[in-house]
């Protein structure tokens, strides 16, 4: 997939903020982005854009400009913006339009998600009995895995404690306070194996991207990030999903492991050509996990791979170098984006204390959500 | 939630979803099209491709955690005052994996392998006193097949 460059990026810090609409954040990450790319917002010919709970995108051009130019509304769950992206880069690769933007926001109240079974296809006792929580998923998902492959609950910790100590460089990040290992593996259970400083929380905020064709992109000037893949798949059969009240007994596949392989062929790389990567941690143990669903390492690798740090920001394959979903927290329709954001970042060089070593050339993004669904980005420069 | 006599009335959270035996079983649904098993045994529009089977009584826990929080209501029907329990996934051998809650157990005795078998408890009380019963596996002295 070539031919599609990320040339600006904008974003509204993640966190709580009381009195401040998701559309709003919105509006403040495009103008953000559009700082960025030194273009204004007439100069955009289309948007694709979607929140999960916060409001419908399109709305935004009231407060952008009434320019007329085709809107489209996405809402896809964890991979909202992920379906954005690829639809902009599908556009801008059919050779419709050479410059449009792509923007992602959400405002989750506080405490855990309470999703509603109908939505799913789901009956209702299976809600009403209390089975029906993404942290029961992840945590059920995490143990099995530790048994069977032999991860212990301090590496998960360690995953926690190198979030918060990214964040703390990162201004768009909510919980910016290192904390010890000690006090993550001490702290409530949240879902056992899981204490409560390895959960992300749902969360606020706002990520934009423009894009362009690459001949736009040249014009425009400033380093060429190129969008090499874009995908989004949903789940395949014996896959081990959230809101699964069964398995079968030889489950095993997963979105994630499709999205990634379909990624990895668009971009012509595998997993070994990567230099850096965001990763999925709607809690640290998903980080471990994903680490092997993407192809990084084989599972039960992780234990090695945490304690000789190489997920660190100078390790080989530096993960979640903003602190991720668990210091960033989770606002569902810009989190894919605020990956893709922070990659960007990391290609230009531009991370500050948080960069990288070794200038990276490539940059690897993954997300997952119910009821099954995953998003891949791989960019280049 | 053990209540002692005048026992009161009863009542399952849903249709469907277990027989009521002495010795119960879930009720799961066979694909008449390839022969797969699957749980809950749809319904509505879905039903006609299932046939309800009973699925075996006994099982290996798969995996497991505590829920800690209350969940959020709408959807969570249980009672107010919460008190924390124990979820998992029970792997009925030769059929399929089940999600369930986890009863007569103490938390830090969890662990993947234990023998379980189901029965029938309540978890929550309609306001006129009838009991909401709902389905759980707990600790078997028995062997597995």
């Amino acid at each position: 997939m070539s031919g599609v460059c990320i040339v600006g990026i904008g974003i509204h810090p993640f966190g709580r903020h009381d009195g401040v609409s998701g559309l709003e954040m919105g509006v403040a990450a495009v103008r953000d982005a559009l700082t960025d790319a030194d273009v204004a917002w007439p100069d955009m010919q289309f948007a694709y854009g979607g929140s999960d709970a916060a409001g419908n995108a399109d709305t935004m051009v009231s407060r952008l400009g009434l320019t007329g130019l085709q809107f489209i509304n996405v809402k896809n769950g964890c991979a909202t913006g992920g379906s954005a992206l690829f639809a902009a880069t599908s556009a801008i690769q059919a050779g419709a339009y050479d410059l449009g933007m792509v923007v992602g926001f959400d405002k989750h109240p506080r405490g855990a998600f309470d999703p509603q079974p109908a939505d799913w296809g789901l009956p209702d006792w299976y809600g009403a009995t209390g089975l029906m929580l993404t942290t029961q998923f992840f945590a059920l998902k995490l143990r099995r895995y530790m048994d069977r492959f032999g991860v212990s609950a301090s590496t998960l910790g360690r995953v926690a404690e190198k979030s918060y100590r990214n964040a703390q460089f990162a201004e768009h990040a909510w919980r910016r306070q290192p904390l010890g290992l000690h006090e993550i593996l001490a702290a409530p259970m949240v879902a056992d194996p899981l204490t409560k400083y390895m959960f992300c929380s749902p969360a606020e905020g706002a990520v934009a991207l423009v894009l362009a064709s690459e001949a736009r992109a040249r014009a425009l000037g400033g380093p060429l990030i190129h969008i090499r893949a874009a995908a989004v798949r949903s789940r395949p059969p014996r896959s081990f999903e959230v809101f699964s009240p069964m398995l079968e007994i030889d489950c095993g596949a997963s979105a994630t492991r499709l999205a990634s392989q379909g990624a990895y062929e668009l971009a012509g790389v595998g997993p070994e050509d990567i230099d850096v990567a965001q990763l999925q941690d709607t809690e640290a143990g998903a980080e471990v996990m994903h680490l092997a669903e993407n192809g990084f390492c084989r599972d039960g690798e992780q234990e090695e791979w945490i304690a000789e740090g190489r997920t660190e920001l100078n390790g080989r394959l530096p993960v979640n170098t903003d602190g991720g979903c668990i210091a960033c927290g989770e606002p569902i329709g810009a989190s894919g984006l605020r990956q893709v954001f922070e990659n960007v970042v990391q290609l230009r060089g531009a991370g500050g204390a948080r960069q990288v070593t070794g200038r990276p050339r490539t940059a690897y993004s993954h997300v997952y959500g119910a009821p099954g669904v995953s998003a891949v980005t791989i960019l280049a420069r | 939630m053990e209540t002692a006599s005048p026992s009161p009335n009863r009542r399952p959270v849903a249709p469907g979803l277990f027989t009521e035996e002495d010795a119960p079983s879930l009720i799961g649904g066979r694909s008449r099209a390839d022969g797969r098993l699957v749980f809950p045994c749809p319904t509505g529009s879905a039903g006609a491709d299932y046939e309800p089977v009973t699925l075996g009584r006994r099982g290996r826990l798969w995996s497991y955690t505590v829920q800690r929080f209350r969940p959020k209501s709408p959807p969570y029907a249980g009672p107010v005052t919460f008190e924390p329990y124990a979820v998992g996934y029970v792997e009925l051998p030769g059929e399929i994996i089940v999600e369930a809650r986890l009863a007569g157990v103490r938390f830090e005795e969890l662990r993947i392998g234990l023998p379980l078998q189901l029965r029938i408890e309540p978890f929550a009380e309609d306001p006129d006193g009838t009991l909401v019963m709902t389905y759980a596996f707990a600790p078997s002295m028995e062997d597995l097949p």
